[in-house]
């Protein structure tokens, strides 16, 4: 205890510091994934993306994300074990945010496609065995999360084959496919306002004293919905019909009014990954803090201050603006067959999947959920080439990335315990 | 910087484009028979050598595309269409190439001469295969709706059809075939026999431009019945 009481600021202040720069990560890395397939097919220009990500990444991390921040914060370890040692958790958590940034950096310059989900649930589950001890892991917990990891992609995928067949009954496989497309394609839209807004009430209002029964939630999700829709209707509206675009492609125009929908599923996946991902960096920085603030107490209740929160979709959105640029422009040129019908289905499959996980405060990663989305658009016959290596590298991904990130973890907690004693 | 590459290496090449491109390349081969035929005709040699030279260019391209496609369809890449459909799709195509670089090799290398009487059946003949082959160009252009669609039931539907007139258009050069071969055996007797023989081939080679431009709309069927 006294050791926290001497260094309190220093820590704190350090803790920030990878808070931080963890979720700069985040948005460096990660976004242009949960955006490239907007981008990819057209449906929004790499600025418009950046500015939806800017909003909806940090309502998401502001308004759903404080489910999954309590479970890395406070899920996978046992704090009863840490009493005696306080100083152990607050060394901890700052080996992981330490080690899960050092590793995304080490694997962005080798080229390696590393989970920052990942990486942050190896490095705590790493010291937490190996500086406290195996009983220290809530195990159970830890066998959801890993459970949820398989179970993700599959369940992404089996949304958007779902949907992509829906769009092939009801529009593609029309005689009419405009027609129809003008027809059905608002319904998807309203799905989308009322998931997002669903999430939103059933999560997002813990902040604030406002409690709603969960009837009273579901009513203003479809007013929601309702809004979302009404708005699609003008976007939808101002498409005109160019006969000359269907000379190269038939279904040129049924795409533009895809292309609306996708504007919709850009702003759930950034919303959703938000929601998801900024426990990543602010998970272990909330722990730092409860344990600073209340003098070494190790309190299971404690709150998650708002300003945290804060903080972590701020970092994302820094590392969206200068990094993140860079990388949804590389994605944008080169994925050039996904036309709007697939980008919506898969990524109204991954945002949906990551939404409920988040909800559940499970930690998934949004890039592997995509991509078991992506894959089950393919499934579905909806795409012309997939390269199944990926699923190869991301397996290889996930043996690198756990051990790496606990042993990292381990290497840096010893360094603390050094350093502070 | 490692997430973006990732991402996108998912998304493998698509092959639809470079398979359309192949067989406009053999149907480009194949059409400069007309106007090779025309300078033999003409006994205008010098004339049929140059087109015969751009014909042989025309079947080098499309083998190299054919090679370069292979290269480019490793076992790893998931498709809608197994890959070995492709491939062999893409080796009917091919054949259409090399059998109008046989007609053209072998009609300049024997200086042949085509009786009168059969000159214009020839050219009806020819303008008729080539009519099959320009139909299995369009039904393989046709195949980036149906991956458009998502191999959706009306498109096959409208695949079919195409093909069903491709069928027809080569049940057509199967009885055209039959009246030049019958035109030829009554003025055989006349003409020196070797060069008989290789009248009859040339006419064979003629009819099995629309033959494999037919299976080229087989395999496609088969490609869509899976």
């Amino acid at each position: 205890m006294s050791i926290i009481a001497e260094h309190a600021n220093i820590l704190l202040i350090l803790a920030c510091c990878f808070g931080l720069f963890m979720a700069w990560g985040v948005g460096a890395n990660d976004v242009a994934n949960a955006m490239g397939t907007s981008v990819g097919s057209k449906a929004i220009t790499i600025k418009q993306a950046i500015v939806i990500a800017m909003i909806f990444e940090f309502a998401g991390a502001y308004l759903a994300g404080g489910d999954v921040t309590a479970t890395i914060r406070k899920g996978i370890i046992d704090p009863a074990m840490l009493s005696d040692t306080p100083e152990l958790l607050v060394y901890g958590m700052m080996s992981a945010l330490l080690a899960a940034g050092t590793w995304l950096l080490i694997a962005s310059l080798l080229g390696w496609p590393v989970s920052t989900t990942h990486s942050i649930v190896g490095a705590i589950v790493g010291f937490a065995v190996v500086g406290i001890s195996v009983d220290a892991v809530n195990w159970s917990k830890v066998s959801t999360i890993v459970a949820s990891w398989v179970v993700s992609p599959v369940l992404a995928g089996a949304l958007s084959f779902a949907l992509f067949k829906s769009v092939q009954k009801l529009i593609l496989n029309t005689e009419n496919p405009y027609k129809n497309a003008k027809k059905f394609i608002p319904g998807y839209i309203f799905l989308v306002g009322f998931m997002i807004a669903m999430v939103t009430l059933t999560k997002g209002l813990k902040h604030t004293d406002i409690t709603l029964s969960f009837s009273d939630s579901i009513g203003i999700a479809l007013l929601g919905g309702i809004a979302t829709m009404l708005l699609g209707f003008v976007l939808i509206s101002r498409v005109n019909h160019n006969p000359e675009l269907e000379e190269q492609a038939r279904f040129a125009n049924v795409e533009r009014i895809f292309a609306v929908l996708m504007i919709f599923t850009a702003c759930s996946m950034a919303f959703a990954h938000g929601s998801n991902d900024v426990a990543n960096a602010i998970g272990p920085l909330a722990a730092i803090i409860s344990v600073i603030n209340s003098g070494g107490e190790i309190l299971q209740k404690s709150v998650l201050p708002i300003w945290v929160l804060a903080l972590g979709g701020g970092g994302i959105v820094l590392g969206l603006a200068t990094y993140g640029f860079k990388v949804i422009a590389t994605i944008g040129r080169k994925i050039t067959h996904l036309t709007p019908s697939r980008g919506f289905a898969a990524e109204m499959g991954a945002a949906a999947t990551v939404v409920i996980a988040s909800g559940t405060g499970l930690p998934i990663s949004t890039t592997h959920t995509l991509v078991g989305a992506v894959l089950g658009v393919g499934l579905a016959r909806g795409i012309s080439a997939l390269n199944m290596r990926m699923i190869r590298t991301i397996f290889a991904s996930w043996v690198i990335t756990l051990p790496a990130g606990a042993g990292l973890a381990i290497m840096f907690f010893f360094m603390f315990k050094g350093i502070f004693g | 910087m490692a997430k973006g590459k990732f991402f996108t290496e998912l998304f493998g090449r698509s092959p639809v484009e470079p398979i359309q491109t192949h067989i406009s390349i053999c149907h480009d081969c194949a059409t400069q028979l007309l106007p090779f035929v025309q300078a033999v005709y003409r006994d205008n040699w010098e004339e049929a050598s140059k087109i015969q030279t751009s014909i042989v260019k025309l079947e080098n391209e499309a083998d190299d595309l054919q090679m370069s496609i292979r290269i480019h369809l490793p076992k790893s890449l998931f498709m809608p269409v197994p890959r070995s459909d492709l491939l062999d799709l893409l080796g009917t195509q091919d054949r259409i190439a090399n059998r109008a670089k046989d007609i053209a090799g072998i009609m300049l290398g024997r200086q042949m001469a085509i009786p009168k009487q059969l000159q214009k059946p020839i050219v009806d003949y020819l303008k008729r295969s080539l009519a099959a082959s320009a139909q299995a160009v369009k039904v393989i252009e046709e195949l980036d709706e149906l991956v458009g669609t998502g191999f959706a039931g009306r498109e096959i539907k409208l695949m079919e059809k195409m093909i069903t007139k491709l069928n027809g258009i080569e049940s057509e050069t199967d009885k055209i075939e039959i009246d030049i071969r019958s035109a030829l055996f009554e003025i055989e007797k006349d003409l020196a026999p070797v060069d008989v023989m290789f009248l009859y081939k040339v006419i064979e080679w003629i009819g099995d431009l629309a033959d494999i431009a037919q299976h080229v709309g087989q395999r496609l069927q088969l490609l869509l019945a899976r």
